[in-house]
């Protein structure tokens, strides 16, 4: 990793406004498909593919590459947007989101769009297909380090405790998991639908090693990062408290946008459907006129 | 007669005929990839020795993982190995693997593309004791539409060696299906055995006899087929007996060939009436050359405990009732 600048920082946070904009038009281009996720999680896909990861966007399947492991696969936007940001594909192909003959699936699908790792969707996946990556970087001898997203609401799934156990069976430090901790999922509340708390307690009995931080903050993300690459023989994870929706307020915590694009349909305490996507990107917008000013950048 | 083409057993129809289980191929057909291709890994679910890995696992304990008694985790942890350059075996009983673990196939290994080998094994009514829990009777019919799979359910352990190596040497998911109980060595080392096409075992006994049916026989009932044919013959009825080990993707040149002079067919398998081979035969004949079929196979019914000779009596798919089925599509040509 390089070392991280305040003009860096600044420079992650803006890439991260301009993902969330895009996110918001791709959502609505497509008519269907999940907000409150994929803007929670914009501030770690960006850190992650502008500065973590060892990564070539010419060259995808680059042996030594570090992996990001998608296993919540719904919020595919975030990670749409950031592949394209980062140089994968064209970006005016995130406007094919979910329509026909489209790289852009509504889940993601590893051999159809340059730089998904794996294929994702069904929920409680992603670690074990991590744990496959770990396992095999070791016997291969390689350096590369394997990060699995993962959401909170699909550690319910009985897979995700399976692969648990087999993560600190092998020692694999060089795995790390971040947890999307929301505390969102469809239905509502993640601790009303089935409760997971305490979750980090859950973690530290099966033998990882825990870091909890707030989500939405990249420099301490990254931070985190460098110092759970730093545990040895154990595997480590991140609990990031992310706030879905973040950076469009009538979005954040509210547990309807979960699986909804803006002006799809009204919804209580946001604007009329089809002022949805104007207010969200006007929002953006003055984030983004007072990142610069902060910054010290002028229009 | 034994086709001498295909250099069989000539001890097939003794009493004291060797007899060993399929999942003993799969055991030395693993351990020989392991020596020629460091790529081969071996995953189980507790089920080592059971299913034979267990010589794979002794030789080679770096490049083999028991993760413990979880087929999902089993599953996509080899979906994670292959995508890395790795070429895992996963094996369990089918009715856990790929049964327990089907979506997590279909999403990390099958749509995935990744390049995983699925063993199941205690295949049909004849794993016996255990009981319906763990005999896999709807193992193939719940894989077979799925795109991109290939699948192979060897007759003895001599082929389900060659079907593992096969497995292990070509690209592109695999299912595999074992069973547990000692069957006939019908098949020599000799016995060509190529992957995708079917084989003629019995055939007329002169050269001018024309085959008034023709038997297709999945896995360890081929023994029984031929068994069938041998008294069949006896008794003035001319069959041909094919071996239809691959399953997917099926031998459909085979298919017309084996039954252009014949034009009756019986379809013979411990597994499902639904779904199987005779649902595979099924389905491209009715598309091509309408015949009358009759399948022997467990009709639509859980089976339970018992000895694996009492439960094939008990379930109609012994010898009787294949000779049963000949006579009947005879009649009905």
């Amino acid at each position: 990793m390089d070392t991280l600048t305040p003009e860096k920082v600044l420079d992650l946070k803006l890439k991260a406004n301009r993902i969330r904009e895009l996110i918001i038009n791709m959502l609505v281009k497509a008519g269907s498909g999940h907000s409150g996720g994929p803007l929670g999680m914009t501030d770690i896909f960006t850190a992650m593919y502008f500065h973590i990861l060892n990564h070539d966007p010419k060259n995808p399947l680059m042996p030594d590459r570090d992996r990001l492991v998608l296993s919540n696969g719904h919020i595919c936007p975030v990670q749409y947007a950031t592949l394209a940001l980062a140089g994968y594909f064209p970006l005016e192909e995130l406007d094919t989101l979910r329509k026909i003959n489209s790289r852009l699936q509504g889940h993601p699908h590893r051999g159809t769009l340059p730089g998904l790792e794996t294929t994702s969707g069904p929920l409680g996946e992603g670690l074990s297909q991590g744990i496959g990556m770990a396992l095999a970087g070791k016997m291969d001898k390689k350096d590369y380090h394997v990060y699995v997203l993962t959401s909170d609401g699909e550690h319910q799934e009985g897979n995700t405790w399976e692969a648990m156990m087999m993560a600190a069976k092998y020692k694999l430090d060089n795995l790390t998991v971040v947890i999307d901790r929301n505390r969102i999922q469809i239905d509502g509340d993640t601790e009303k639908v089935m409760p997971l708390d305490p979750f980090s307690d859950k973690y530290k009995a099966f033998n990882f090693e825990v870091f909890e931080i707030p989500g939405n903050d990249i420099q301490l993300f990254i931070e985190t990062v460098e110092n759970a690459k730093q545990v040895k023989n154990s595997p480590t994870v991140i609990i990031a408290d992310t706030i879905p929706g973040k950076g469009v307020s009538y979005m954040e915590n509210n547990y309807i946008w979960h699986g909804i694009p803006p002006d799809l349909q009204d919804v209580p305490g946001a604007p009329k459907k089809g002022e949805q996507a104007k207010v969200a990107l006007e929002e953006l917008g003055k984030i983004e006129e007072s990142l610069k000013r902060e910054g010290g950048i002028s229009n | 007669m034994l086709n001498p083409k295909y250099k069989l057993n000539p001890k097939i129809f003794d009493t004291d005929v060797e007899i060993n289980p399929t999942r003993a191929g799969f055991g030395e057909g693993l351990l020989e990839l392991g020596d020629k291709n460091p790529n081969i890994v071996g995953l189980t679910a507790d089920l080592s020795e059971s299913t034979k890995a267990d010589k794979f696992e002794k030789k080679y304990p770096d490049r083999f993982f028991d993760v413990g008694v979880a087929e999902q985790d089993m599953a996509a942890v080899a979906a994670g190995l292959a995508v890395s350059g790795k070429i895992p075996f996963i094996s369990s009983y089918a009715t856990f693997s790929p049964g327990k673990n089907w979506e997590t196939i279909r999403t990390t290994i099958i749509y995935n593309k990744a390049n995983v080998k699925i063993a199941g094994h205690h295949s049909g009514v004849m794993t016996g004791p255990d009981g319906c829990t763990h005999q896999a009777t709807e193992d193939i019919a719940s894989v077979r539409s799925w795109p991109g799979l290939n699948i192979i359910v060897p007759c003895d352990s001599i082929e389900a060696k060659k079907a593992t190596i096969i497995a292990g040497d070509t690209e592109g998911p695999f299912y595999l299906r074992f069973s547990r109980d000692k069957s006939a060595v019908m098949t020599t080392d000799e016995t060509p055995f190529e992957f995708g096409k079917m084989a003629n075992f019995w055939i007329p006994d002169s050269p001018a006899g024309e085959p008034q049916v023709t038997i297709f026989a999945m896995g360890y009932m081929l023994y029984y087929a031929l068994l069938a044919a041998k008294e069949l013959e006896t008794e003035g009825i001319q069959t041909l007996v094919v071996n239809a080990p691959t399953i997917k993707p099926f031998d459909t040149e085979g298919l017309l060939e084996f039954t252009k002079i014949s034009r009756a067919v019986v379809t013979v398998e411990d597994h499902q009436v639904m779904g199987g081979l005779g649902g595979v035969i099924a389905e491209y004949l009715s598309k091509s050359t309408p015949l009358p079929m009759e399948m022997v196979a467990l009709q639509d019914t859980f089976a339970e405990s018992g000895k694996p000779k009492e439960l094939l009596a008990k379930y109609h798919m012994d010898v009787p009732d294949i000779k049963e089925a000949v006579k009947k599509i005879i009649g009905r040509k």
